[in-house]
């Protein structure tokens, strides 16, 4: 068991505070990926987790009990850093015996670990060999190695794919998630790829600024995002913002800045008469409409990606907003044309313009 | 081979020399001249015997005059050529000598004394190493004993040197606390007083702690430099947090992080310091000499002092001890030299 609880923490160096009052319950056997832009305070969240940087206020607790004067090394926690931290004079096995050594585990065990560890990352070829004789794929998964030797109670992992070409990242991706299934410890992921995020995670904690903008499901994010920056940080590409207010008619409607008429859907017309508000909708929510529409947007194609089973479509409104629509199949809009583009209601976000917050 | 000989055959005209040929290769030869010149010369002149070295003109190779073994006489005989008079040509032994005339005997009448001006004869002489200037520092002076102490104050002081100072590095590298910037400021500024300033106060402190007169006087006020500590930290900043992270993950004590990480990573740095912290050592001078006043004591470096006296200098002694001392520190330096190239530069950048 490890249950992760956060009450509060925060951290400040000198009078800038990066971590602003973190609240997070992280249960046992969880994936629970940290995501959010560079600078958000996610990898220094970590190390205070791991214990390799103090707190300033709040408490950390495992598994109910309280950490936050635990040295790194006594919490029993184990890390793989974005530059893998490998210890460059030692081979292989010495890389993963270290920490079992300095726990005083009997030689034969630890022979025991080493040989089970390698076979299940299918390192048990490279034991002998240093870490600069080894790809980056293989340095990663010795650097996993070393963390899961050790048998700790939680997984921290530091942006460790970060460092690996395109097609690697999404073969180790796969594989840390088959791990962590077979491990089934409570693991911790720090990324800024929202794409990791969504594939890995079970838990997601959007980050932003020191403070957690949204904690929960990957799907919970998608589809019901709390504000703006989680709407617009989650999915990809990323969810069109078009700004309007509301104006109540005949029926409840979004005027956008442009002039053009959106209905509002259903469970969204007790939205106050004159209020500013950004409509969320996501490329696959936009349709091309058929020219006589009236009730629709109006771009102009700046750019068309055809990646043959799907196409997608960069415009901008006559104010400026980009605005990406996604079609299945081919297309043969060229840039230059004006569309219009009719919305799926069933997809629509709406946001106060004023606080971000979702209405 | 034939590699080697090409290289250092090179030219740059095809067929003829060119001009910065001659150029070349004459600035190289005097720049070897001028190294090795003196010690070769060293080299050779510590086999010569007191005469050959007191010889004006002086010669280049060591001579010796052929002696002979006659019946009739104790010791061994010089030989001479004669160069006039009826015997010119043959070779005799000299008996002695009296003012300017030359007693002789032929060699093979040996009974026969013959008498000849001291101009008339040339001695017989061939290359020979006077190798008892060797031997006599074994036989009639404590060699062995001087050698053991600068040995024993050169290992130890570097090893405790480098203890020490990579400890100092790594917590000035890898540690933030208050003061530390200010601490390494004094190192640096350290590093600009010159030994002779302290060198009376250092003696002081040494007489206090009762270290005169022993090897362990040498080794102690020598431990910490500042050349050390900063050649070791700047090293040492090169070395990644994270890894340092990862062995605190791993559950190693600080003491095993410093001793089991950053000093096998500090390989190329602390064999840089190695080489340097042993010549200076072993050349030192100065410090030994004020705190070493007895002769059990006295390390290479002193013991060649004494042989220069007020009266005299005992120079064939001298010379073979000077070329004895330079041995080892020219051995260290062949086999490690490759380190010091690779150390500097690494320690230079970033």
């Amino acid at each position: 068991m490890a249950n992760l609880e956060l009450r509060g923490v925060k951290k400040a160096y000198g009078a800038v505070e990066v971590i602003k009052g973190v609240d997070l319950k992280i249960q046992h056997g969880e994936f629970c990926v940290f995501v959010g832009p560079s600078g958000c305070g996610k990898s220094t969240l970590l190390r205070m987790i791991s214990g390799l940087e103090g707190i300033t206020d709040g408490s950390i607790l495992i598994d109910e009990t309280l950490v936050n004067g635990v040295p790194a090394a006594e919490r029993g926690l184990a890390m793989v850093f974005q530059s893998y931290a490998l210890y460059p004079h030692m081979t292989v096995r010495q890389n993963l015996s270290f920490g079992l050594e300095n726990l005083n585990t009997p030689k034969a065990e630890i022979a025991e670990k080493i040989q089970d560890v390698s076979r299940m990352l299918q390192i048990d070829q490279l034991l002998q060999r240093r870490p600069k004789d080894l790809s980056g794929g293989q340095r990663q998964r010795v650097a996993i190695g070393r963390a899961v030797v050790r048998e700790p109670r939680i997984f921290l992992f530091d942006e460790p794919l970060s460092n690996l070409d395109a097609e690697l990242r999404v073969d180790m991706r796969g594989e840390i998630a088959r791990l962590h299934k077979r491990l089934g410890n409570t693991m911790i992921y720090v990324t800024h790829d929202q794409v990791e995020a969504m594939t890995m995670a079970d838990k997601i904690a959007v980050l932003r600024d020191g403070l957690v903008e949204q904690f929960g499901t990957p799907l919970e994010l998608y589809n019901a995002p709390d504000n703006i920056f989680v709407a617009g940080f989650i999915g990809s590409p990323k969810m069109n913002f078009l700004k309007g207010t509301v104006r109540k008619e005949s029926e409840a409607a979004l005027v956008l800045e442009t002039g053009d008429i959106i209905a509002l859907p259903g469970d969204k017309r007790q939205t106050p008469e004159g209020m500013a508000v950004t409509l969320g909708v996501r490329p696959n929510g936009l349709q091309i409409a058929s020219g006589a529409d009236v009730r629709g947007v109006h771009v102009d194609v700046k750019s068309v990606e055809r990646l043959g089973g799907e196409s997608y479509i960069y415009t901008t409104m006559p104010n400026g907003d980009a605005v990406t629509v996604h079609c299945p199949g081919q297309t043969a809009i060229e840039p230059g044309s004006s569309i219009t583009l009719a919305i799926d209601s069933s997809q629509v976000h709406l946001f106060s313009s004023e606080t971000g917050r979702a209405l | 081979m034939a590699r080697v000989a090409e290289f250092l055959t090179r030219t740059r005209g095809r067929d003829r020399l060119h001009w910065t040929d001659w150029f070349t290769y004459g600035y190289l030869f005097s720049g070897v001249l001028l190294m090795f010149g003196p010690v070769l010369w060293l080299t050779l002149s510590s086999f010569k015997s007191d005469a050959e070295l007191e010889r004006f003109p002086p010669r280049f190779l060591p001579y010796a005059q052929e002696m002979v073994e006659l019946e009739g006489h104790d010791k061994p005989l010089p030989v001479f050529t004669v160069t006039a008079g009826e015997l010119a040509g043959t070779r005799v032994a000299q008996i002695r000598r009296i003012g300017l005339v030359a007693q002789v005997v032929r060699l093979d009448d040996p009974g026969k004394v013959i008498k000849i001006g001291i101009k008339d004869r040339q001695p017989v002489e061939r290359v020979a190493l006077a190798t008892e200037n060797y031997s006599d520092l074994f036989a009639r002076f404590n060699f062995m004993r001087f050698l053991w102490n600068s040995t024993f104050i050169t290992v130890m002081a570097t090893l405790i040197m480098l203890l020490v100072n990579s400890m100092a590095a790594f917590a000035l590298s890898k540690y933030e606390f208050r003061g530390r910037t200010t601490v390494m400021a004094l190192v640096i500024g350290v590093l600009m007083v010159p030994q002779t300033v302290v060198l009376v106060p250092l003696f002081l402190v040494t007489r206090e702690l009762g270290m005169l007169d022993s090897l362990w006087g040498v080794i102690i006020p020598g431990a910490a430099t500042p050349t050390g500590v900063f050649l070791l930290r700047q090293y040492m900043l090169t070395i990644p947090d994270e890894i340092l992270d990862a062995a605190r993950m791993d559950k190693a004590s600080e003491w095993k992080i410093y001793w089991r990480i950053v000093l096998p990573l500090s390989a190329p740095a602390l064999a840089v310091l190695a080489i340097l912290a042993i010549m200076w050592r072993w050349n030192d001078f100065l410090w030994p000499l004020i705190a070493l006043s007895r002769p059990e004591t006295f390390t290479l470096q002193l013991a060649l002092n004494a042989f220069q006296g007020e009266m005299d200098t005992n120079w064939s002694n001298l010379l073979a001890m000077t070329v004895l001392t330079l041995l080892p520190i020219a051995l260290v330096f062949a086999f490690l030299q490759k380190y010091i190239a690779t150390g500097i530069a690494s320690t230079g950048g970033k």
